[in-house]
């Protein structure tokens, strides 16, 4: 067979892939920070986890933090947001820049009185719907302890059809610990009102095992 | 099965039933079973060999087709072998004859040289004038005691030895004077004996190529007559061509791979690292392109130097197009290699950024990283040089597929060679096999064949016994006859 042959025979085999083209493989990371009571002191373990966040998303992908506080259902608690510029250089810039946001923002960050987790997962999908993601993962950093302050309704149905709900460093509270039906309560109630919204529950808690956070 | 067994009270009495049954029937239908058998056995057979031996011509043919491929490679090689040995009679012809008449005018020069030389060396100084005979004539007259004699012989003495000492001079200026001449004619000597030995080496180079020429024409003529020998020896060459292409190709691979690691990464700096092409990052697909690129253009260039013939229309072009062509694939080849070299640098930027990041990532500090060019300057060394080694790619390249060729033909005629050999196989496998349940059936119905035998033997003794019993009336009836005969000619005789 004579070059010009393999060569049409490479276009045509591009072409017949290329067909396939129309799955968007970008993936949009939207990061909760619980910055509630106690948990406050977790959040080095965070910064952690954003880092290797920063370390894994290619350009074209899309992070943002955002906290739980007393009312997270809102831009406000968007702590920074990036989508990464296609060109590698480009994107390492903005992710410099984000790592020193979140440094700053954890060595300055105040512990809230409540903890509106609903609001902060509705912030969520809501960030990463107008985001377009073809990938989107939600990530709890949070002991799941749900507090909501006096009249903020959250009894709102989540919609989390193509969502990867991720709950990282789920602690153990003190009263956990005497009772371990209240944690197991506590994960399977977030599991099912996440399933029920259509996402894919995950809980980890082995924060050495992170590359299993794109792993399905 | 209870069902069957159950036409009689008994069970086995209903089995043996069923045997009997079963028995009859297939011996009943014994015959056309066999007949059948046969027939199928037959089919097979013939339908298996009709098949092996249209394999078997179709094998044939693909060796002839083998062989004119071969053969018309070989005679493409032989060609294109004696063309270059042409080609380099040519130029030495050009260069060695073109400069003859120069080497004759050269030769003839010193030639006059020598003969002018010769001439004037030629000419004998002159001699000692004849004055010892004088000197003897004038020693031999005896002293008178004269004075006047004294002093005229002493005169004479004195001119004598004036002009002897003059002539002697004169002779030795007239000898060095010759041998100046003749030391002379030494370089002309000398340039003559160069002269001719670059002219004997020049005729034997030729003579060398001509011997050359011989035997690429003897070969030529070997493979044009399709000799055994010639066809054996292409064979082997080509399967050797086409296992050391293969391998050299399978290195290419891997300078490609290198050179592809080298463009892709910066690549997503212009297209974007984000975006596909199916299931290819278009950065990848895009530094594949210029790999390939660079692959292609290689496969002209050689073509335009002549050295491949992927394109036959490259090669037949005219030499001033061809040259033109050339130049134009070189610059862009140049300029390829300068992007990659260029891309590279970016690749290597690029990659310390990202490694930078990472470490500030991992909290390390990054300050206290070693930073060297020397990484820098080999990978824009190696994207300059790679797409100029890849070129070369075009040379192994056609030989693999050239050779290919034969190693396919042989394949596929080993192949076929095979399948014909399993057809025929297959074929008395089902004659033998129709045979052996013939034989498998007779063996089943071995009771009623028995029975059968003994039947018939039994009328055979029975036919044998009233064929017995007729022989002997009928002897009987021969004997009353002739006594009868006897009788009555005893009694016509009386």
């Amino acid at each position: 067979m004579r070059p010009t042959g393999l060569l049409l025979l490479l276009i045509g085999w591009m072409l017949m892939t290329s067909c396939s083209q129309g799955v968007d493989r970008s993936r949009g990371v939207y990061m909760l920070l619980d910055t509630s009571g106690t948990y406050t002191a977790e959040l080095k373990k965070a910064q952690t986890i954003i880092n290797y966040l920063l370390g894994t998303l290619q350009p074209g992908d899309t992070l943002a933090v955002g906290r739980i506080d007393t009312g997270s259902f809102s831009e406000k608690d968007i702590v920074a947001k990036v989508r990464f510029d296609p060109r590698p250089s480009v994107a390492n810039n903005q992710k410099r820049s984000f790592q020193q946001t979140i440094e700053q923002f954890v060595t300055t960050v105040r512990g809230s009185n409540y903890t509106d987790i609903s609001g902060g997962l509705l912030q969520a999908v809501e960030y990463l719907n107008e985001a377009g993601a073809g990938q989107k993962y939600i990530l709890i950093f949070s002991d799941l302890q749900e507090e909501l302050a006096k009249g903020h309704v959250r009894d709102v149905p989540f919609q989390l059809s193509g969502f990867n709900v991720i709950a990282l460093n789920v602690t153990k509270l003190r009263d956990d610990i005497r009772d371990p039906r209240k944690y197991l309560d506590r994960v399977e109630k977030w599991r099912g009102k996440t399933e029920k919204g259509g996402a894919n529950w995950r809980v980890i808690n082995d924060l050495e095992r992170l590359e299993s956070i794109f792993a399905h | 099965m209870a069902h069957i067994l159950s036409i009689t009270p008994i069970p086995l009495l209903s089995g043996i039933l069923w045997l009997v049954l079963l028995l009859l029937a297939m011996y009943f239908a014994r015959k056309p079973f066999h007949r059948s058998m046969a027939s199928f056995g037959r089919i097979i057979y013939n339908a298996m060999r009709l098949a092996a031996s249209s394999v078997k011509l179709a094998e044939k043919r693909l060796q002839l087709r083998n062989q004119e491929v071969l053969m018309t490679a070989g005679l493409e090689l032989a060609e294109r072998k004696v063309e270059r040995e042409f080609d380099r009679i040519s130029d030495a012809v050009r260069r060695d004859l073109e400069g003859y008449p120069k080497v004759q005018r050269m030769l003839s020069e010193d030639l006059l040289k020598l003969e002018e030389d010769y001439q004037k060396s030629a000419e004998i100084p002159q001699t000692l004038p004849d004055w010892v005979k004088v000197i003897d004539a004038i020693a031999n007259i005896k002293p008178t005691g004269d004075r006047m004699v004294v002093n005229m012989l002493e005169e004479i003495h004195q001119t004598l030895n004036e002009q002897h000492k003059a002539a002697v001079e004169r002779h030795r200026r007239d000898v060095a004077e010759r041998h100046g001449i003749l030391s002379r004619t030494l370089p002309f000597w000398r340039n003559v004996k160069k002269t001719l030995s670059g002219v004997e080496k020049a005729i034997s180079n030729l003579n060398q190529r001509s011997k050359k020429i011989d035997r690429y024409m003897d070969n030529y003529e070997k493979t044009l007559n399709q000799s055994e020998t010639a066809a054996r020896q292409l064979s082997s060459s080509s399967l050797t061509q086409f296992f050391i292409s293969g391998v050299v190709l399978a290195v290419a691979v891997v300078g490609a791979m290198i050179n592809f690691n080298l463009v892709a990464l910066p690549m997503s700096e212009m297209v974007g690292g984000n975006s596909y092409i199916g299931n290819f990052k278009t950065s990848d697909v895009a530094g594949m392109f210029i790999v390939s690129m660079e692959i292609v253009l290689g496969f002209f260039v050689m073509d335009a130097l002549r050295i491949t013939r992927l394109f036959s229309i490259i090669g037949s072009m005219e030499d001033n197009k061809r040259k033109t062509i050339f130049w134009v694939l070189f610059i862009f080849l140049f300029i390829l290699a300068c992007v990659e070299s260029s891309l590279a640098f970016m690749r290597d930027r690029i990659a310390a950024d990202m490694e930078a990041l990472r470490q500030s990532l991992a909290g390390m500090d990054t300050s206290q990283t070693v930073t060297s060019n020397i990484p820098t300057y080999g990978q824009m060394i190696m994207g300059f040089i790679l797409p100029f080694i890849l070129t070369f790619v075009a040379i192994p390249f056609e030989s693999f597929i050239s050779s290919s060729r034969t190693v396919l033909g042989l394949l596929a005629a080993f192949a076929l060679r095979i399948i014909a050999f399993v057809l025929r196989l297959l074929g008395n496998l089902g004659f033998y096999i129709s045979r052996l349940i013939i034989n498998a059936y007779d063996l089943v119905i071995v009771p009623a064949l028995w029975l059968e035998g003994v039947i018939i033997q039994k009328r055979s003794q029975t036919k044998d016994i009233e064929d017995s019993r007729d022989q002997t009336d009928r002897e009987a009836r021969e004997r009353r006859r002739r006594t009868e005969n006897n009788a009555q000619q005893k009694e016509a005789i009386e």
